[in-house]
């Protein structure tokens, strides 16, 4: 797919050099075109150039019911599979005004969060591997196959769960739940400060990424910016604090937000995070109600007439799902609201008079999945 | 700051709009040609300027086009959603790129999918179909791909 681009056509005149990164590329992690503008080694200008894996999910949603959809959006950002899915039932339940067990309500919690944690692993991993440092990426996996194995007991999948229904959750916990969930707790406590030994406080990484890729408070808020990149940037925006789901409301937990605006600053915070996600884990896990882990729902759902709006935290931001319902099975017209999208369309004013070695620093600390930005 | 008070001071400063409160946040639907105006000022508003543009996107209605901006204020956390219809034949539509940045990749989303021009937009080419798509809009309802599309 190529594409007419301005920059392609100016390129020779002037002196500035045009690389791309992409489509394939180790950086982008996934499909993913930049079409960069250098003059030396600073850069110019940046084009992302996306929609190479785009699976109209928004359209196929239209002809799907409400039970099925939820399926779809597993399939947006992989590593948040989980959240995505309880973003789509808060949004149908909401339709419904349905009940859910306390059972399950913990459960969808617990989830989440082990959820966040495999994908802070993951992107720790490979944002060290983008800058150079290879051995953290298979320190990260290490602890991301215990999560990956707790789900696949539950879940009986390892990446796209589809285990949250309208409703509830689609079965009960695996016995070994609790245990292996401790079991990981305390190994990945422990191991924690092996991962700021190896990484956080390498002086290699902090020049790195020190000062690099500014975004500042304003570009964030006026390009929509979510998630651990905006806390960076010391826009509070944490939907579990703001607008509570789930029993957040009733957990101790803090929102973290740096003022640094740099790529450091969104590494410190996404640790961080990580720290707060242990402790909501450690908090739930031993009280887990008994009782039902799904209400009951009719086998065919019907949202009323009108529109509904839910929103999620998932481990790279604000994700929302805006249900136009026009009172049939299917939704009229249903919209992701994904935060890659937004995060995306600021990394121009990010690596913006940069160098061309830190664009892959600050693409590590943005954190983008790309079957969330193609939907 | 609940769905009637917002109402009343924004129904103060825009006399042209149709206010709803039935839905989860207040709702407001203005005419096309003054969305420019009604953005620039709610960016602007007072002690609590809709500075957070979460959410834009565009429904077919089949009869006519709607323009769906979700605007929140970062200070106070007050929501309110703006919608404009459009002539299905003929979507015409200020662009507000320069008032949030992140609407510039989302009306690039909304005007290929469901072909909305957006005048006065920075870089209305191409986002996410390949070249060669212009005109044809996937997300309308009466979009027909009989190769790719399979009818459930």
């Amino acid at each position: 797919m190529y594409r007419q681009s301005e920059i392609l056509d100016r390129s020779g005149h002037d002196g500035y050099m045009v690389i791309n990164v992409g489509p394939q590329h180790p950086a982008t992690h996934g499909v993913l075109h930049f079409v960069i503008t250098l003059n030396g080694e600073t850069i110019i200008k940046l084009e992302p150039h996306i929609g190479y894996i785009h699976r109209s999910i928004e359209k196929m949603c239209e002809s799907l019911n409400y039970r099925q959809f939820v399926y779809t959006t597993s399939r947006m950002d992989y590593l948040s599979s989980h959240i995505n899915n309880h973003a789509c039932c808060l949004a149908v339940e909401k339709g419904l005004e349905l009940e859910i067990p306390p059972r399950a309500q913990i459960i969808r919690i617990l989830m989440d969060e082990l959820t966040r944690l495999a994908s802070h692993q993951l992107w720790w991993g490979s944002m060290a591997m983008d800058i150079g440092a290879l051995t953290p990426f298979f320190h990260a996996f290490r602890e991301r196959e215990m999560i990956t194995d707790i789900f696949e007991d539950t879940c009986g999948t390892r990446l796209t769960m589809n285990y949250m229904v309208p409703g509830g959750v689609m079965a009960d916990l695996h016995p070994d739940f609790q245990q292996k969930v401790k079991v990981f707790l305390k190994q990945f406590q422990e191991k924690l400060p092996e991962y700021d030994e190896l990484v956080t406080g390498n002086i290699i990484f902090q020049n790195r990424t020190k000062g690099v890729g500014i975004l500042s408070k304003e570009d964030a808020i006026s390009y929509g910016v979510s998630g651990p990149t905006a806390r960076a940037s010391g826009v509070s925006c944490d939907v579990r604090k703001l607008y509570p789901y789930g029993v957040y409301d009733k957990l101790d937990f803090k929102e973290i937000t740096d003022t640094g605006c740099d790529t450091w600053a969104r590494y410190i915070v996404r640790m961080e995070e990580m720290r707060q996600s242990i402790h909501i884990i450690e908090q739930l896990i031993d009280n887990i109600p008994d009782g039902d882990f799904q209400a009951k729902t009719k086998a065919v759902l019907k949202l009323p007439k009108g529109e509904y709006y839910s929103r999620v935290e998932t481990a790279r931001g604000e994700l929302g799902v805006y249900i136009v319902s026009e009172g049939g099975t299917t939704p009229y017209r249903i919209k992701f609201r994904s935060p890659g999208f937004s995060n995306l369309s600021a990394m121009e004013t990010m690596v913006k008079g940069g160098k061309i070695g830190d664009f892959v620093a600050v693409m590590g600390s943005v954190d983008l999945v790309i079957p969330d930005i193609d939907r | 700051m609940n769905k009637e008070e917002l109402k009343i001071k924004l129904a103060a400063t825009f006399t042209t709009a149709a206010f709803d409160e039935s839905g989860q946040w207040l709702n407001m639907t203005v005419p096309a040609a003054d969305w420019l105006q009604v953005a620039q000022l709610l960016r602007n508003f007072g002690d609590f300027p809709f500075d957070y543009l979460f959410c834009l996107t565009c429904i077919d209605w089949k009869t006519k086009l709607t323009m769906v901006y979700h605007l929140s204020a970062i200070s106070t956390r007050d929501t309110v959603v703006v919608k404009v219809d459009l002539d299905r034949n003929n979507p015409e539509i200020e662009s507000v790129a320069q008032i949030w940045k992140t609407a510039n990749f989302h009306e690039r989303e909304v005007c290929e999918l469901f072909g909305v021009n957006f005048l006065n937009h920075p870089d209305l080419r191409l986002l996410i179909l390949p070249d060669g798509w212009e005109g044809r809009n996937p997300m309308r309802k009466d979009f027909e791909d009989p190769v790719n599309m399979i009818k459930l």
